[in-house]
């Protein structure tokens, strides 16, 4: 280190003790067995979250938040700003990335069954920040204000408005209104850049504090075997060096897409014009959409539709409160149903989000 | 009357617990008032006036606007004019005629209407809602069934 900056270090040093910190850091072990290359995950939804960070306030330089100038100014951001297009399919194929990473954590996390005591607020807390990548994904894709994202916002409200009760209050609160339109635009815009990275931005704070306070999860059963048996590896620097080599093989991955399959903006909005035919909302929206495509109209004495979305809804609540009804994890004994449940789930997801790509 | 410290000390509680919940609800009030938006005034719209009928081909559906609302006009084979409301009683999507087909159908979850309007396959629960067709001097006019 230089002079200059050991001068710096020393100075911050006198004030907050980075000392501490960095004995902190040097005494964190993070557990080696078959399942650590799932602790990766984690780290990736983080970096992906970043990159949505940054290249969002890129893009919040010349987009326009209104009715007669979003599309526009897309449309001037693709073919006129240098880079723009480039920045603009990063931004799309990154907020995929970063849900099918969140997904592969969730799973991961579940077949551990690492929500299990004293991680159910850990959990939670990803739960809540899953639930709002989808709030992200669902409000950033009306933004461009073409005929996909139009038609996609009216179904995704009105299955808000199906809910009993606080549907469709909840749905005129959605929308700005009865219908879809430049009123809904100006809310998605204030929830996709103010409302949901505040809430998202303390959840994760909270995320990343429970895992430093509570060190990384074991799998059920090797917490019994004495320390001297366990494989650890220091956090700093080995975890943290394979960490960024991930990140670096995903910002790969993420350039290949965003130049080789760039982001498409399609066509205007246009209230008066029909769904257009192969209408289909985001993929990880699609197992739900085609099972609303299969249910009958009338099921019993209730519409098909609004009994699919009461099923989805108890299913996620469900899913969410595993850590307080799974307890023969919470004892730590191994689960089979929980598995099972996990499967299926998975099963259930890859056939109807399959269904809706063919048909 | 027994004014012990305690009845005193009860007494500001509640004063003060009251007076929480008072402010509590004039600030959460106007916040979740604003939140819902405001009617907007709109000119309400009884009758349009969508053109010649001979400028309207048979075997053929299009789009008008009703105000602010979609309508479908579909002429049938035998030339009859007739107009639904054109959003999916399902999901809210906007439906279109398919000739091939011969239906009133909707993209996004595969619906289906006859040309009567009525829902005879997939998920839409109720039947489009039907608006009142006349032809005067040979022009088509739209309004609203009472």
């Amino acid at each position: 280190m230089s002079t200059l900056g050991k001068k710096l270090y020393r100075w911050v040093d006198d004030r907050v003790h980075l000392g501490d910190l960095i004995e902190f850091m040097g005494k964190k072990y993070v557990p080696v067995h078959r399942g650590s290359i799932w602790y990766y995950f984690g780290g990736v939804t983080l970096f992906l979250f970043l990159i949505q960070v940054i290249t969002g306030i890129l893009l919040l330089l010349y987009y326009k938040g209104s009715e007669d100038l979003a599309f526009e100014s897309i449309q001037f951001l693709m073919s006129k700003v240098s880079f723009g297009w480039l920045i603009r399919s990063v931004h799309s194929w990154s907020a995929n990335l970063f849900i099918l990473a969140a997904f592969i954590h969730m799973f991961s996390v579940f077949f551990e069954k690492s929500y299990r005591p004293p991680r159910e607020m850990t959990w939670l807390s990803g739960m809540f920040m899953l639930f709002l990548g989808f709030g992200f994904g669902f409000s950033g894709y009306l933004l461009p204000w073409n005929e996909l994202a139009f038609f996609a916002t009216k179904v995704g409200t009105d299955i808000a408005g199906v809910i009993p009760l606080v549907g469709k209050p909840m749905m005129i609160f959605l929308r700005g209104g009865e219908d879809v339109t430049g009123a809904t635009l100006s809310r998605f815009f204030g929830f996709h850049v103010a409302v949901l990275p505040g809430l998202f931005t303390v959840l994760l704070g909270i995320h990343l504090l429970l895992v430093q306070r509570q060190g990384m999860s074991e799998p059920l059963g090797a917490e019994d075997s004495p320390a001297a048996d366990k494989k650890t590896m220091p956090f700093f620097p080995n975890f943290l060096l394979r960490d960024l080599l991930f990140w670096l093989i995903v910002l790969n991955v993420l350039a290949i897409l965003a130049v080789f399959f760039p982001w498409e903006l399609g066509q205007k909005a246009d209230a008066f014009a029909p769904a257009p035919a192969g209408i289909r909302p985001e993929w990880y929206f699609l197992f739900m959409f085609q099972t609303l495509k299969y249910l009958p109209a009338q099921l019993w004495i209730v519409d098909g539709e609004v009994l699919g979305i009461l099923l989805f809804a108890l299913a996620g609540i469900l899913w969410t409160l595993v850590p307080f009804w799974d307890r023969k994890s919470a004892k730590g004994q191994q689960s089979r149903i929980i598995t099972y449940v996990g499967i299926g789930a998975i099963v259930y997801i890859l056939v109807f989000t399959i269904l809706g790509w063919l048909f | 009357m027994n004014n012990t410290p305690q009845t005193k000390r009860d007494f500001l509680k509640y004063v003060l617990g009251a007076g929480v919940l008072a402010w509590l609800a004039s600030v959460v009030y106007p916040v979740l008032a604003y939140l819902k938006p405001p009617k907007q005034g709109e000119v309400e719209v009884t009758t349009v006036k969508v053109g010649p009928l001979s400028a309207i081909p048979k075997e053929s559906g299009e789009i008008v606007r009703f105000g602010t609302k979609p309508v479908i006009l579909i002429r049938t084979a035998e030339g009859d004019v007739r107009a639904f409301a054109a959003t999916c009683t399902h999901l809210d999507c906007t439906v279109q005629f398919r000739k091939d087909l011969g239906v009133i159908w909707c993209a996004c979850h595969n619906g289906k209407y006859d040309l009567s309007g009525r829902n005879i396959a997939g998920p839409p629960p109720r039947p489009l809602d039907p608006y009142r067709v006349v032809i005067q001097d040979g022009d088509v006019l739209l309004s609203k069934k009472s």
